[in-house]
């Protein structure tokens, strides 16, 4: 191993942070937080198999404030990933890669994640 | 598949085919299949969530009686497991740089992934056949 000092490039906090840089490492966060509130549901969905009083239980649980404030996250990071994995699915065939495009995309993506979870909300309060 | 004058490529790169892998695109390409699909599934779930949220355990169990919701659940189930499993063992393969280390991290998502879209499935045929 050689001792010199070799330049390095510059760490990530030395960056201004573009969006695209956001939108791409909260594809890979919303994933992961996705993966985890996929534990919720399969809950949920043993919950309500197991029987009227631990799916009381479970409903009390996920209806507490706390509960609501996952599920809260649970949808934005849905709609988030679902947007921001269509703009994948765009860019696999080749389109749109140019800077201001991908720059309006990126914006596109976090203001349609925030405006479905409000609607979607709306809508769970609206029906209950 | 070109390999005329003006490629650059030689034909090895295709022939010697699947990579280190041996499984070649399938990782990618099934993450694009199961991402595809998730997009009506995990929309026709959150709407029936949204709609069963406050509702109590007789309305939930007669719902899931209902064929369509069945099966929108079970294809949803094992598209979200399947695509989860994918996506997290590119983010382990990408921070886990120790070999047995890593190998215990995917074997453990693996696992997870069966054990827990088991029971979720599970539940779902339960709730169905309303036994």
């Amino acid at each position: 191993m050689a001792n010199v000092e070799r330049p390095l490039s510059p760490h990530l906090q030395i960056y201004r942070w573009p969006v695209t840089m956001a939108t791409s490492i909260l594809h890979r966060a919303t994933g992961i937080g996705l993966s985890a509130g996929t534990l919720l549901l399969a809950w949920w969905l043993l919950a309500a198999a197991a029987g009227p009083d631990y799916y009381a239980f479970v409903q009390m649980v996920l209806g507490s404030w706390f509960g609501r404030l996952v599920l809260f996250g649970f949808t934005w990071a849905l709609f988030y990933h679902m947007l921001s994995g269509i703009r994948h699915l765009v860019w696999d065939t080749g389109r749109g890669f140019t800077l201001p495009v991908a720059n309006r995309s990126s914006w596109l993506v976090i203001g349609g994640s925030v405006l479905l979870t409000v609607i979607a909300w709306i809508l769970a309060y609206a029906w209950n | 598949m070109s390999n005329t004058k003006d490629s650059m490529r030689s034909p090895l790169k295709s022939v010697r085919g699947l990579g280190s892998a041996k499984e070649g695109v399938q990782h990618w390409w099934m993450q694009r299949v199961t991402a595809i699909a998730l997009v009506p599934l995990a929309l026709a779930m959150l709407v029936a969530l949204l709609k069963l949220a406050g509702a109590d355990h007789a309305t939930v169990a007669a719902a899931f009686r209902n064929p369509l919701l069945a099966i929108v659940a079970l294809l949803a189930v094992l598209a979200v497991f399947w695509h989860l499993r994918l996506g997290l063992q590119v983010v382990i393969e990408d921070y886990v740089h120790t070999e047995g280390t890593k190998v215990v991290a995917l074997l453990a998502v693996t696992f997870a992934v069966f054990v827990v879209g088991g029971i979720a499935a599970l539940s779902v045929l339960k709730l169905f056949f309303g036994a």
